[in-house]
C-alpha cells in the first residue's frame, strides 16, 4: 500500500530520491537544540489560536454601550474592538480559552526564540556557512516583538491604549520624519482614527504572520542546506553529521515535543490568568494605571525608557532628538545592530573564514563568551530597571534609587560580568588540559550514543578561533 | 517465504512501551471525549483547558515513547558534502555578464531601467500618503485652550475652584470639546499658595493655589495621573505629578518643571481664572505644546 503511495507520487515528479533523503534526514541530539523547534511549534499554535480569534473579533473604534455578561462594565462606552474582545472572554464558549492559549503561546514563543538566539550565539553556531540562517533568525525575533505588541494592542483596553501611546510618542521622537510618520500610520495625533485600528489589524493577521511564515520557511530551508551543527563527539567531526535521522525515530520524538508544547500551553491558557482585559476597562487617553508593564518580551524597552535621564539636544529653540527616542528606538537598534554585525565582526577580528559546522562550547571561545555575557548583561540589567516600580510595591526599596543604581550598574556590571566570564571558561578550558589536576579528576562526556568518553586533550587556543581547523 | 533484507536496524520494542503508547493513546482519546459534554454544557475555562492540555499531554507522552522505544533505535552518520563549488559550477556568473555582450549602450541602458524601474514603484508608494495628513503637522500644535473656556469635570460640570481642596488632584476637561484629543485633558491640583513657586511671567495664573497642567506626558504620551502629595511631616519629597508609564515626575508649585524621569520639558500649564459664578476658565494658552515631544516642538 505504501510502496503504491510513493510510486504513485515518484511516477508524477520524480522525486522519490529528494523524499529518500528528507526521510533519512539527520537531527544531532541535544537539547539545546530543541529550542527552535519549541518557538517553531508555539508559531503553529498561534496561527491556529489566531485564526479562531479572527472570527470574533472586531477591529473597529467605534463608539458603542457595553451590554455583556461582565456585570462591572455594563452601560460603560468603548470601543467595538474592546467589546468583541469582552465577549471572547465572557459570551462565546471556550472564548477565554483560545485568547489566553494565544497569549501565552506569544510570550513563550518569544522566551524560545530569545534562548535559541543565544545558544545560537554562545555555541558560535552563526559561523560559516550559517550566517544567513541567523541573519533571518534575528529578523523574526524582532518580527515577533512587533507582531506580540500589535496583537496586545489590538484589544483597545487601558492597558494597551497606553502601549500604543508610547509606540507613537516613540515614533514622533525620530529626528526629522517623526511626526510625519505618525501622522501618516495613526491617520492623524494620537488616538488616531478607526482606520488605524484596521491598519493594526491587519499587520497583525496578516501582514506581518506572513512575514514570518516566510523568514521561517528560508531559516529551515537554509538549515537543510547546511546540515545542522553538532558538538564534538567520539563521531561527530567537522566533516560528518551524527546524529538520529528523521524517519523514523526523531519524527515521532519532535512530533513529541510539539504536542508537549500543545498541553503547556492549552494548560496555561485554561489554568493561568493572563492579560485580564476586563478589569483595566477601555482606553481613554486621558487615563492611565499605576504600575503598567508590557508583556515580557518588550521588558527592555521600557527599561531603557524609564532609565534615560530627561536629556534633549536642541538646536536653538526646536527640540532636535525627543526623549523618548534614546529608550525606545536608538537602544533597540543598538542591540539589534549588535546581533546582526557580530557574525561579521567576529570574523574580521579573528580572521577566520573557515567553515564551521562543529559548535564551540562557550569555554571554547573565552573572548566571545566574555564580549556576550557583557553585552546580554547589559540588555538584562535594563530589563531589569523596567520593572523597578514593581520591585518597589514588594520591597519597599524607593523607586528612584532604584533607578539611580541602575544608571551606574549598566555601565559597571557588563564589564565585571564579561572579565568573570572570560576567567572562568580559560579556567575550565586549563581544568580541561590537566585534567588530574581539578578538583573533579578527569572529565567524563556521555555521547550521543550512549556511551561515555574522556575529553581531556589540551586546547591551547583561546581566542574565538575554532577547534578543528 | 524469504525475508526481505532489511534497511533499517532490527529491534524489538518492548511490551511495556507498547502498552504505555496504548494506555496514552486511549486516555488522550478520552480527556479529549470529555472535552466535548464539558463544552456543551458549561464550558468552564478551566475544565477545557484542562482537558485539552491533558490530552495533548498523553499524546505527546504517546510520540515520545514511539520514538524512543517502539521504532528502531540508530545513529546515522552521514559525510557533509562540501557546499563549495568549482569556478566551473559558479559560471552561473558568466552567463549574467555574457548576456548584454552585444549591447552598444549597455551602461545607458541600465541607468535607464533603474530609473524606470524605480520611477514606477515610487508611483505606486505614492497611494500611501492618503493613509494620513502626514504633512499637516501645524495640527500637533493644536490647543482645545481659549481665553474662557471653562473646565469640566468627568460628567460634564463645570468644575468650582472651592470644589478641589488642597492636595487634591482632579482631572479635567475643556468644554465642549472632544475627550479624546491629547489637548483637551487637563490635571487640576491646589497647593497652599505659599509653597508656590511659579516663574515670574505666570504670576496670576494660580488662584487660591489651583493649578492646571496638561494630562499628558511630554515624554511618551501617557496621562499623567498620580499626585504626590505628603500628608504628615517630614513632608519630603515634596508634591509632585507622576506618569505612571516612565514615572516622569513633575513639580506643580515650580511650573511643571521636570524634577525626576525621563521627560525633557516640564508639563504644559494652563493659567486659569475664577469666575464670578466660582468656576474655573482658562486665562489664557498653555504655556507649551501639549503632548509628547517631536522635532518641532519648542522649548516652552
Amino acid at each position: 500500500m505504501i510502496y503504491r503511495v510513493v510510486r504513485y507520487v515518484d511516477t508524477r515528479t520524480g522525486q522519490a530520491p529528494v523524499l529518500k533523503k528528507l526521510l533519512r534526514y539527520v537531527f544531532p541530539d541535544h537539547w539545546s537544540f530543541l529550542l527552535g523547534e519549541i518557538a517553531l511549534y508555539c508559531f503553529v499554535i498561534l496561527v491556529g489560536t489566531g485564526i479562531y480569534l479572527t472570527f470574533f473579533f472586531d477591529p473597529s473604534t467605534q463608539q458603542t454601550i457595553y451590554h455583556g455578561a461582565y456585570e462591572p462594565l455594563r452601560g460603560r462606552e468603548m470601543s467595538e474592538a474592546y467589546r468583541s474582545v469582552l465577549d471572547i472572554s465572557y459570551r462565546y464558549k471556550a472564548g477565554l480559552l483560545i485568547r489566553q492559549t494565544h497569549h501565552w503561546a506569544a510570550d513563550i514563543f518569544l522566551v524560545a526564540i530569545t534562548l535559541h538566539v543565544l545558544r545560537v550565539f554562545f555555541t558560535g553556531a552563526f559561523r560559516k556557512p550559517r550566517e544567513l540562517t541567523y541573519y533571518v533568525g534575528v529578523l523574526m525575533l524582532a518580527l515577533a516583538m512587533l507582531e506580540g505588541f500589535a496583537g496586545y494592542s489590538l484589544g483597545d483596553d487601558l492597558l494597551s491604549g497606553m502601549g500604543l501611546a508610547i509606540a507613537y510618542s516613540v515614533l514622533m521622537s525620530l529626528p526629522f520624519l517623526g511626526a510625519n510618520l505618525a501622522l501618516l500610520i495613526w491617520h492623524g495625533p494620537f488616538p488616531g482614527t478607526t482606520e488605524f485600528f484596521s491598519r493594526l489589524y491587519i499587520a497583525h493577521v496578516l501582514l506581518v504572520p506572513i512575514a514570518i511564515a516566510v523568514l521561517l520557511s528560508i531559516h529551515l530551508v537554509t538549515i537543510v542546506f547546511t546540515h545542522h551543527t553538532q558538538f564534538r563527539g567520539p563521531r561527530a567531526r567537522e566533516e560528518n553529521v551524527v546524529g538520529t535521522p528523521l524517519w523514523p525515530g526523531y519524527l515521532f520524538r519532535s512530533l513529541g515535543l510539539g504536542l508537549s508544547v500543545a498541553a503547556v500551553l492549552f494548560l496555561l491558557g485554561g489554568l493561568v490568568q493572563i492579560n485580564p482585559v476586563w478589569e483595566w476597562g477601555p482606553f481613554e487617553p486621558s487615563q492611565s494605571t499605576n504600575g503598567a508593564q508590557p508583556d515580557w518580551y518588550l521588558g527592555w524597552l521600557i527599561g531603557a525608557l524609564r532609565l534615560m535621564p530627561g536629556w534633549e539636544p536642541h538646536i536653538g529653540h526646536y527640540t532636535l532628538i525627543p526623549n523618548a527616542f534614546w529608550g525606545g528606538a536608538f537602544f533597540p537598534t543598538v542591540v539589534f545592530g549588535f546581533l546582526f554585525v557580530w557574525p561579521t565582526l567576529e570574523r574580521r577580528i579573528t580572521g577566520d573564514h573557515g567553515y564551521h559546522h562543529l559548535l564551540d562550547r562557550p569555554r571554547d571561545a573565552p573572548w566571545r563568551t566574555a564580549v556576550g555575557v557583557g553585552f546580554f548583561t547589559w540588555v538584562g540589567m535594563i530589563f531589569f530597571a523596567g520593572s523597578s516600580d514593581r520591585v518597589f510595591v514588594q520591597t519597599n526599596i524607593d523607586y528612584e534609587s532604584q533607578i539611580h543604581v541602575y544608571q551606574a550598574l549598566v555601565f559597571v556590571l557588563p564589564f565585571v560580568a564579561a572579565f568573570v566570564a572570560k576567567r572562568v571558561c580559560e579556567q575550565l578550558l586549563r581544568s580541561e588540559a590537566h585534567p588530574l589536576r581539578g578538583p573533579g579528576g578527569g572529565r567524563v562526556r556521555r555521547t550521543p550514543g550512549g556511551g561515555f568518553e574522556a575529553v581531556g586533550e589540551p586546547r591551547g587556543q583561546s581566542s574565538g578561533r575554532t577547534l578543528s581547523e | 517465504m524469504r525475508e526481505a533484507p532489511r534497511l533499517l536496524p532490527r529491534w524489538r520494542a518492548s511490551r511495556w512501551a507498547e502498552l504505555a503508547v496504548l494506555w496514552a493513546l486511549l486516555l488522550a482519546a478520552a480527556a479529549a471525549a470529555a472535552f466535548i459534554p464539558v463544552y456543551a454544557l458549561g464550558a468552564d475555562t478551566q475544565w477545557l483547558g484542562l482537558l485539552l492540555g491533558v490530552a495533548f499531554a498523553l499524546l505527546a507522552l504517546g510520540s515520545i515513547v514511539t520514538g524512543k522505544a517502539l521504532v528502531p533505535q540508530e545513529q546515522r552518520e552521514e559525510e557533509r558534502r562540501s557546499l563549495d563549488h568549482d569556478r566551473d559550477d559558479l559560471d552561473i556568473a558568466v552567463y549574467v555578464q555574457e548576456a548584454d555582450k552585444g549591447i552598444t549602450r549597455g551602461r545607458l541602458l541600465k541607468s535607464a531601467a533603474g530609473v524606470a524601474g524605480l520611477t514606477v514603484v515610487g508611483a505606486l508608494l505614492v497611494p500611501l500618503a492618503s493613509c494620513g495628513p502626514f504633512l499637516d503637522v501645524e495640527q500637533l500644535r493644536r490647543m482645545a485652550w481659549r481665553r474662557g473656556r471653562r473646565l469640566v469635570d468627568d460628567a460634564g460640570r463645570p468644575l468650582r475652584a472651592d470644589e478641589i481642596a488642597v492636595g487634591a488632584m482632579v482631572p479635567a476637561f475643556a468644554e465642549g470639546v472632544d475627550r479624546k484629543r491629547l489637548d483637551a485633558s487637563l490635571i487640576v491640583v491646589r497647593l497652599h499658595e505659599g509653597d508656590l513657586r511659579l516663574p515670574q511671567q505666570r504670576e496670576g495664573w494660580a488662584p487660591h493655589g489651583v493649578l492646571a497642567f496638561s494630562k499628558i506626558c511630554t515624554h511618551a504620551g501617557c496621562a499623567v495621573s498620580m499626585f504626590r502629595y505628603p500628608l504628615f511631616s517630614p513632608k519630603v519629597p515634596k508634591p509632585a505629578l507622576v506618569c505612571p508609564c516612565h514615572y516622569s515626575t513633575f513639580d506643580p508649585a515650580r511650573g511643571g518643571k521636570v524634577i525626576f524621569g525621563p521627560a525633557g520639558r516640564p508639563l504644559p500649564q494652563l493659567p486659569v481664572a475664577v469666575d464670578e459664578r466660582g468656576e474655573l476658565r482658562a486665562a489664557g494658552r498653555m504655556s507649551g505644546p501639549v503632548g509628547p515631544s517631536w522635532w518641532g516642538v519648542q522649548e516652552g
